[in-house]
């Protein structure tokens, strides 16, 4: 894997410009690529979203299912999010059972929203101890130029947003048929922070990636709460800049809830 | 569902928790370095109601090849939960949790461990939960930071794991299931490297602001050198009865 010597190189090279006070592609540290989103994804979802940040690009649908609750919460509805890291997006994924990096990817997404309350699972019960709706969130990554974990964040949360709620007769769901909306009562947002060095950049692209030495994620929502975070990868951070990637998740998220 | 309408103090007056802890109190914690003879290195511990054997094997070469990389060795930490350890029997088969919990572990390890001494090699790191009672992934990791060490692999700093968290408002540490139960509890796991106070592992569930955040860290980080403190002891006892030992022999 590491003996790529362009790859190296590459690392080597953002290494070096990150130390001068530059990214590769000239953004400013605390700056996202241009972000895209777009709807037109596949008609028999139910939501649907494709987001684009620079070449990364995702897309993510939902669909709702009835289902029995689960025996411990007999009242409540519950999300289900799986994230793919498709075989197409990057020569470093393969077809097969997910693993530990897809994985990761779909439970920081699914505590995003999940912990944020953005739907309240209550709303979801249809009888209760009998049957529930699932708001099944599945994503495809489609091509990784660094940072899925926001871009499969924003495009679930887009998707949501989006969803139609499926008609019920005597309990069954009509195919094709909608009544209304999905309920959704919060925006959490993702923004991950690359440590490079000992800089913070919003939003790493793939080579950034590769030369940082760890990453810290946070879910932020438009009330000014912190609904997940998670730090990944083999490096550290002290609390002062813990903090400080709390200050740029907050103000990151901001601009980017405006796009929903 | 009795107790549905009533709303349960998690803090009282006199500043004491349901289990009479105070807020920055941990739970009972017990390690024991070298429990299992085989393994290179290995530990015990008991953490409140958690129990934990965590072990150690490597450095070695690294299997699969393609898996190995030619700077530092790979630590491959695998966290995987007993069938009986939690209240309704957990398929044997590992979860997602589980996968997600052994990769971010992993990871908080390579900062203590000096991983670049030892290219193309791989050291595996396996801890089993006999019993659980929330705060199990961060037991998990302070146990194996004892195995590691008790492996003789060179390391910067012990990792000591302690979780954080609110709940009925508060901000406590080392939560029980209990306290994770409450309506608006936050659960944040944590990670240190004690003496430089750098974070290995942060994650976080729930709603919590800016403030609460930096008091549940500050918190976690007062904790965490209580967790080191035993941890040094746990190893400090056994090396100095294996030197016991020695001497007698001579």
């Amino acid at each position: 894997m590491s003996t790529n010597v362009l790859w190296d190189l590459s690392i080597d090279k953002v290494l070096a410009e990150i130390k001068q006070g530059r990214r590769l592609d000239g953004r400013k540290f605390e700056e996202t690529r241009k972000v895209e989103i777009n709807h037109e994804v596949s008609k028999n979802a139910d939501g649907a979203a494709r987001v684009k940040f620079g070449q990364t690009d995702v897309v993510v649908g939902t669909k709702l299912g009835v289902e029995a609750p689960y025996p411990d919460s007999p009242d409540k509805g519950t999300i289900s999010v799986g994230m793919e890291l498709l075989a197409i997006a990057s020569p470093k994924f393969e077809a097969g059972p997910p693993r530990p990096d897809a994985i990761e990817l779909s439970r920081v997404v699914d505590r995003g929203i999940r912990e944020s309350k953005a739907i309240d699972f209550n709303e979801l019960c249809i009888t209760e101890g009998e049957k529930c709706w699932v708001v099944f969130i599945d994503g495809y990554a489609i091509n990784d130029d660094g940072n899925l974990f926001d871009a499969c964040a924003l495009a679930g949360i887009s998707a949501v947003l989006r969803t139609r709620m499926p008609k019920l007769e005597d309990g069954k769901m009509v195919k094709g048929e909608y009544a209304g909306q999905l309920k959704v009562h919060r925006k959490p947002v993702l923004t991950t922070i690359a440590k490079v060095g000992n800089d913070l950049l919003v939003d790493p692209q793939m080579y950034e990636e590769a030369a940082m030495s760890a990453r810290l994620s946070i879910s932020t929502t438009e009330d000014d709460y912190i609904c997940a975070m998670q730090k990944g990868l083999g490096g550290s951070f002290t609390g002062a800049e813990v903090n400080r990637c709390v200050e740029l998740a907050f103000k990151n998220a901001k601009s980017l809830r405006k796009m929903l | 569902m009795t107790g549905k309408d009533k709303k349960i103090v998690y803090v009282d007056k006199g500043g004491k928790r349901l289990d009479g802890r105070k807020v920055n109190e941990l739970r009972p914690i017990k390690i024991e370095a070298g429990v299992v003879p085989r393994a290179d290195g290995s530990a015990y511990l008991e953490w409140g109601q958690n129990k934990v054997i965590a072990a150690v094997y490597g450095p070695k070469e690294c299997l699969p090849k393609h898996k190995a990389n030619p700077y530092k060795a790979v630590i491959n930490y695998t966290y995987r939960m007993a069938a009986f350890s939690v209240p309704d029997r957990k398929n044997p088969r590992p979860g997602r949790r589980e996968m997600e919990i052994s990769k971010v572990s992993g990871e908080a390890l390579q900062q203590a461990v000096m991983v670049e001494n030892f290219p193309n090699a791989m050291i595996n790191v396996d801890v089993e939960i006999f019993d659980s009672n929330a705060g199990t992934r961060v037991a998990a990791l302070t146990a194996a930071s004892v195995a590691m060490a008790d492996a003789g692999i060179p390391m910067r700093d012990i990792v000591s794991g302690v979780s954080v968290g609110k709940a009925g408002g508060n901000i406590i540490v080392d939560l029980t299931k209990e306290e994770e139960d409450a309506e608006d509890a936050v659960d944040v796991p944590l990670a240190f490297l004690p003496n430089t106070g750098e974070l290995v592992l942060l994650q976080l569930d729930g709603l919590l602001t800016e403030k609460e955040l930096k008091d549940a860290i500050k918190l976690g980080e007062e904790a965490a050198k209580k967790v080191q403190g035993l941890q040094a002891a746990a190893l400090k006892k056994k090396y100095s009865e294996a030197l016991k030992v020695k001497e007698a022999v001579k």
